[in-house]
């Protein structure tokens, strides 16, 4: 859009649309919880356990959503060399790689009571754990690199290319699971989930969703000011420089 | 109060974590925008000025910014 | 055609002239394999059925130990940019170099699995399939590698930061080549789907890849 790509626009953007969306982010989650904690019936398979899935799934869903808008972003900044673009998906990296963290965690914790084991290698979390792999060596590659622009192009590469794998990779692993899947597993949430089960997972998922967007608005203007700053102090270098010599 | 059942731990467990995962990106993102803040308004009383607020923020000047990115 | 036959016969002919860089990569792989029983315990009949996969993960380290020189030697003497400047376009020299990649490294590791399949009892019979997906899977790996070698130029720790970038996207190499030779020996599944799915992988990776080494050489050069 490119009444946004005015970085000061997008700025007083951000400052009018955060404490709405905060308000919003908040409700929704005091409805969910609510609905999740209280209102959701124990499940018939799983008992009170079911409700580490209204955690756990949205969170998957946010961790698969921000590689997403990584790499729709990476796109723009190889393609259209949108000036927020990178900005979008270097601050889009650690949200994701929390949400996608906080998935196999959540996970990890559902399996125990489920499955009696703490890691599980059935091809959701194994996917999951994949993107969580491809997160991290996002993380490191712009940490890697001092340039920005550098940084904001390699960063876009690798995203793109790691894009266009994971449709491979969550084939590859769902092909290997059917090979090594014990006698019986245990299908989250059954083949279909209760409908009395999604309307807390649907409030839940929103919820989760605004608050990526409530994180992401705010890192991006930390990073655009971070950026601003930096210019500054270089001028400010500069023009020490300039007066002393 | 609510009856977790018998796997009560792994629910307050995994709800714990989150919680204090989604806290500390919350907290650390909100200090890192604060302090930038700060950053800039000092450097703003200094007197340092951005290079396109020395003039106004015209068409041109903006398009030579992006093209020099 | 005779620009690219010269650069690749140029690169083969640094890379056994480096002397060492084959020779560690071999090394590395046996030692791999062999200190992993040291861990694992010599239960022959275990060994024997996880060999498959020992195998194929230390010859994708030991591959990616080398990828760093994919790039970096040219790179630092200049000879890169006037292979950017030059006939060849730049995803060909990209190409070229992986492919050099794969014949010094990736081939004889590949020739190599089958001896060191010995101290992990597999069954014999399964070595030249082993081989078989070795060659098809290596030039992914080679070629792949390759991207990563691009984008981490010049940087410090890059042989890690490669490696690190580069083993989520090894993971559909690793599961079809180990799948096949598995089947193999447990049957009764045929070991040729996931082959299939493994030669069509590299294929991919042979024609895409190059395209995204260029990308990040032209960033890398900026």
């Amino acid at each position: 859009m490119p009444s946004l790509a005015n970085p000061t626009r997008f700025l007083d953007l951000v400052g009018r649309i955060v404490p709405w969306l905060a308000l919003a982010t908040a409700a929704l989650f005091g409805v969910g919880l609510y609905l999740a904690l209280y209102v959701a019936p124990p499940d018939y398979q799983q008992g009170e356990t079911v409700r580490i899935m209204f955690i756990h799934v949205p969170a998957a869903w946010i961790a698969m959503f921000g590689y997403t808008l990584i790499a729709i972003a990476s796109l723009g900044t190889l393609i259209w060399r949108h000036p927020l673009a990178d900005v979008a998906a270097k601050t889009a990296v650690p949200i994701g790689a929390t949400f996608t963290f906080i998935a196999l965690v959540t996970g990890s914790l559902w399996g125990k009571p489920m499955w009696g084991t703490y890691w599980v290698w059935d091809a959701r979390l194994t996917s999951v754990l994949v993107l969580f792999l491809l997160y991290l060596g996002l993380m490191a590659l712009w940490q890697a690199i001092d340039e920005p622009g550098r940084a904001g192009r390699a960063a876009a590469i690798l995203a793109l290319v790691g894009a266009i794998n994971v449709p491979i990779i969550k084939f590859s692993v769902d092909w290997w699971n059917t090979l090594h899947q014990p006698a019986s597993v245990f299908r989250a949430g059954g083949s279909t989930i209760d409908p009395s089960l999604l309307t807390p997972l649907f409030v839940m998922a929103v919820a989760f969703t605004l608050l990526f967007v409530l994180l992401h608005l705010l890192a991006m203007r930390a990073e655009i000011l971070r950026r601003r700053v930096r210019a500054m102090q270089q001028s400010q270098v500069e023009h020490a420089t300039v007066a002393g010599a | 109060m609510l009856n977790l059942g018998p796997h009560a731990v792994f629910i307050v467990a995994a709800y714990a974590v989150t919680f204090i995962a989604v806290a500390a990106l919350m907290l650390f993102i909100i200090a890192d925008d604060r302090h930038q803040r700060r950053l800039l308004a000092e450097l703003e009383r200094k007197g340092i000025r951005r290079r396109s607020a020395a003039a106004p923020a015209t068409a041109p000047k903006q398009a030579a910014r992006k093209r020099r990115a | 055609m005779k620009p690219a036959l010269a650069l690749l016969r140029r690169d083969i002919s640094l890379a056994f002239r480096e002397g060492g860089a084959i020779g560690t990569a071999l090394g590395f792989y046996l030692m791999v394999v062999a200190i992993t029983p040291l861990g694992l315990g010599p239960d022959l009949n275990l060994l024997s059925r996880i060999a498959p996969g020992i195998l194929w993960v230390a010859l994708l380290l030991a591959a990616l130990l080398s990828a760093d020189r994919i790039f970096h030697n040219d790179y630092e003497d200049g000879t890169l940019d006037v292979l950017a400047t030059g006939p060849l376009p730049l995803p060909l020299v990209a190409a070229i170099k992986s492919l050099a990649h794969w014949i010094t490294t990736g081939v004889p590791l590949a020739l190599l699995a089958p001896v060191l399949g010995l101290l992990l009892n597999l069954p014999v019979e399964t070595s030249p399939l082993l081989v078989l997906t070795m060659l098809v899977g290596t030039p992914a790996v080679s070629f792949i590698a390759a991207i990563g070698a691009s984008l981490t130029l010049g940087l410090r720790r890059s042989g890690m930061l490669l490696a690190l970038l580069v083993l989520p996207l090894y993971v559909p190499v690793l599961i079809f080549g180990v799948g096949s030779v598995s089947a193999a020996i447990t049957g009764p599944a045929s070991p040729w789907p996931p082959l299939l799915m493994l030669t069509a992988f590299s294929l991919a990776s042979i024609v895409l890849a190059p395209l995204a080494a260029a990308a990040g050489l032209r960033n890398a050069m900026r």
